[in-house]
């Protein structure tokens, strides 16, 4: 048996059509029977909530007078893309503001249009003979823009892989707080009630279909950017009228020290057409797996370091190298019952029929990575092969008398192997001085804790390095670790001198 | 009822000092020790001993702070994501069978963690 678009379409005008939200899918195909299922299941709803960093919005203000053709815009101090003429712009999500760095971003500006704010709009031009004005500032609110369309360029991922952390640091990423020694697990996505896990093939979504955006009803696009159905994480572009949408399915949200992003919430109703359908809107939490990474690896690689499915990330607990640990969601699985419950009424109530894609989208793609053309600078290129160093057992006096001479603030200590044990530093012989309690050998006052880097790290993780934990220097060791050279924090400056950086 | 201790005179052992003379029993949930703030510590007393131990130890010269409460939910902005769930050390936070975030302000020990690690800033300190 199958069903027809029209035959689905038609039932839902008559109000007769049978919805059900996906996670419910499993039981009534267990009951009924794969024919049973299709026989009683019209549409089936998916939904997800949680941070889309790659969204963002069209927007037009209308003409100035006089006119201006604004280059350099802002929103509430957030930049927005001045490249296309004359009173467009498009604000992206993780735009930080200029002046409210960790609290405010493009995200917070989307949401206050959304909730009825007035935003303050800055813009500059060079002006010309048609658009002769330099610079507006104005406040505005949602209802005075011509349109405020939202286009997402990848939403509603497939599956994403959790994170955990096996380094000694707290991370704070996109992924979440991430505790040192895999003490946590993030994960993100809803499970049974994603969209794409819902349709892999992508039969039922691809271009025109009609969705939940933000609370609106907006369409999928096409595929997403960085889609990589062959991997199994299929990505959408969608849109939808901000006018139409509401807080409840739209926040934007903080990262701490990654910064701003938007939650938003994503649903689609399948069309229950074949038994392939129902098959796939079968699909359970216990089926999706994901990787686990390891986000201590600073590198676009990170190392898996297991496989888990929805089911055991959403139990609260995971089990990893035979030990407990606790997971945490990022998305909301609460607010994406909501947007399949949602998208269920609308159903139900004939305020949104279905259709077939016209466009669909290319199943066998995989995303690729940045092709570079130019090295990446590694510490060796910058680092100070000159390092002076002291023994763990020599008197602080002389390690005073080696930190004036060498005209450095961080000495490496070593043992009697040569290798790295503690650095010690000015300020940890001004407080021994200052507190005589018979420190007198410099393993009594070094740092024991040594962050260090390698000769062939790439600069930028090095600098990474001296910003997360506020230091100065980072002492420079070998496979044996033998301290080999030093990076000061004001090596990097070297890299911004003509010339400097390459040998 | 938890108590936030600052103590001034750092040779003075003030909360032995108190368990002694008034007898009530003072679990400390967290302290801690700054070169620039000095000391501090998180005390968890029971409610009818709470005047009685937070005079003692004023008179000792601590400042004392009484926490009606603990971590502050703001439900308005909370989207019930769970990212604080996994980082909390004492199991402050959980889903209900909803899926609604459960929190147990009585556990809390202020550690701050998830205030930072909150995405919508739904959870702040009250005092």
């Amino acid at each position: 048996m199958e069903k027809s678009i029209d035959e689905i379409n038609r039932r839902i005008r008559d109000g007769s059509a049978r919805v059900v939200t996906a996670d419910e899918m499993p039981d009534i195909v267990s009951e009924l029977g794969e024919e049973g299922a299709l026989r009683e299941v019209d549409v089936v709803t998916t939904g997800t909530f949680g941070a889309m960093c790659s969204s963002g919005a069209f927007l037009n203000f209308g003409h100035a007078e006089p006119p201006i053709k604004m280059e350099r815009i802002w929103l509430n101090d957030v930049e927005a893309y001045g490249g296309i003429a004359a009173v467009d712009t498009y604000i992206g999500a993780t735009n930080k503001s200029v002046t409210r760095m960790e609290s405010y971003g493009g995200a917070h500006v989307i949401e206050d249009f959304i909730s009825g704010k007035a935003i303050e709009l800055r813009a500059q031009s060079s002006g010309s003979d048609c658009y002769p004005r330099r610079s507006i500032t104005t406040e505005l609110r949602l209802e005075d823009l011509n349109q405020a369309i939202m286009v997402n360029p990848r939403n509603a991922y497939q599956r994403y892989d959790a994170a955990v952390n096996t380094s000694e640091d707290t991370l704070y990423t996109y992924m979440g707080t991430l505790l040192p020694h895999n003490a946590n697990v993030t994960f993100s996505g809803a499970g049974t009630l994603n969209p794409i896990c819902n349709d892999p093939n992508l039969r039922l979504i691809g271009s025109g279909v009609p969705i939940l955006l933000g609370g609106a009803q907006g369409m999928v696009i096409g595929e997403g950017t960085q889609h990589s159905s062959a991997g199994s994480f299929a990505t959408l572009m969608t849109t939808a009228d901000m006018a139409d949408m509401n807080t409840d399915f739209l926040r934007a949200a903080i990262m701490h020290r990654y910064g701003p992003t938007l939650y938003l919430g994503v649903g689609i109703p399948l069309p229950v057409l074949d038994i392939e359908t129902v098959r796939r809107t079968a699909v359970q939490d216990s089926d999706i797996m994901v990787s686990i990474r390891d986000y201590g690896v600073p590198s676009r690689s990170r190392p898996v370091i297991s496989q888990v499915s929805y089911a055991e990330l959403k139990s609260g607990t995971i089990e990893l190298n035979n030990e407990e640990i606790k997971t945490s969601s990022l998305s909301s699985f609460r607010r994406a019952k909501m947007v399949a419950n949602t998208l269920k009424r609308w159903v139900e109530d004939g305020q949104m029929t279905l259709c077939l894609p016209t466009r669909y989208i290319d199943t066998s793609k995989q995303a690729k990575p940045m092709r570079e053309t130019r090295k990446v600078i590694l510490v060796q290129e910058i680092m100070q092969r000159k390092v002076v160093t002291i023994k763990e057992g020599q008197d602080i006096t002389e390690a005073a008398r080696k930190l004036l001479r060498g005209e450095t603030n961080h000495l490496p200590v070593l043992n009697e192997q040569g290798r790295l044990t503690g650095v010690i530093t000015t300020f940890d012989i001004a407080k021994a001085v200052a507190r005589p309690e018979r420190k007198v050998r410099v393993q009594d006052i070094m740092t024991r804790n040594v962050i260090t880097t390698q000769a062939d790290e790439p600069i930028d993780i090095a600098a990474q390095k001296l910003d997360h934990h506020r230091i100065s220097a980072l002492p420079v060791v070998d496979a044996q670790n033998q301290c080999i050279a030093i990076l000061h924090a004001s090596d990097l400056g070297k890299l911004f001198k003509p010339g400097g950086g390459r040998p | 009822m938890k108590l936030l201790v600052r103590l001034i005179h750092e040779s003075k052992p003030i909360i032995a000092q108190v368990v002694k003379d008034t007898g009530v029993l003072i679990n400390v949930d967290r302290a801690r020790s700054d070169a620039h703030e000095g000391e501090e510590a998180l005390v968890d007393v029971p409610d009818e001993s709470c005047i009685l131990v937070s005079e003692r130890m004023r008179s000792l010269g601590a400042e004392v702070r009484i926490l009606e409460e603990g971590i502050r939910h703001d439900e308005e902005e909370c989207v019930d994501c769970g990212a604080c769930i996994s980082i909390c050390p004492k199991k402050v936070f959980s889903f209900d069978k909803d899926w609604k975030l459960q929190v147990e302000t009585k556990k809390c020990i202020l550690c701050g963690r998830c205030i930072i690690s909150c995405p919508h800033a739904a959870l702040s300190l009250s005092y």
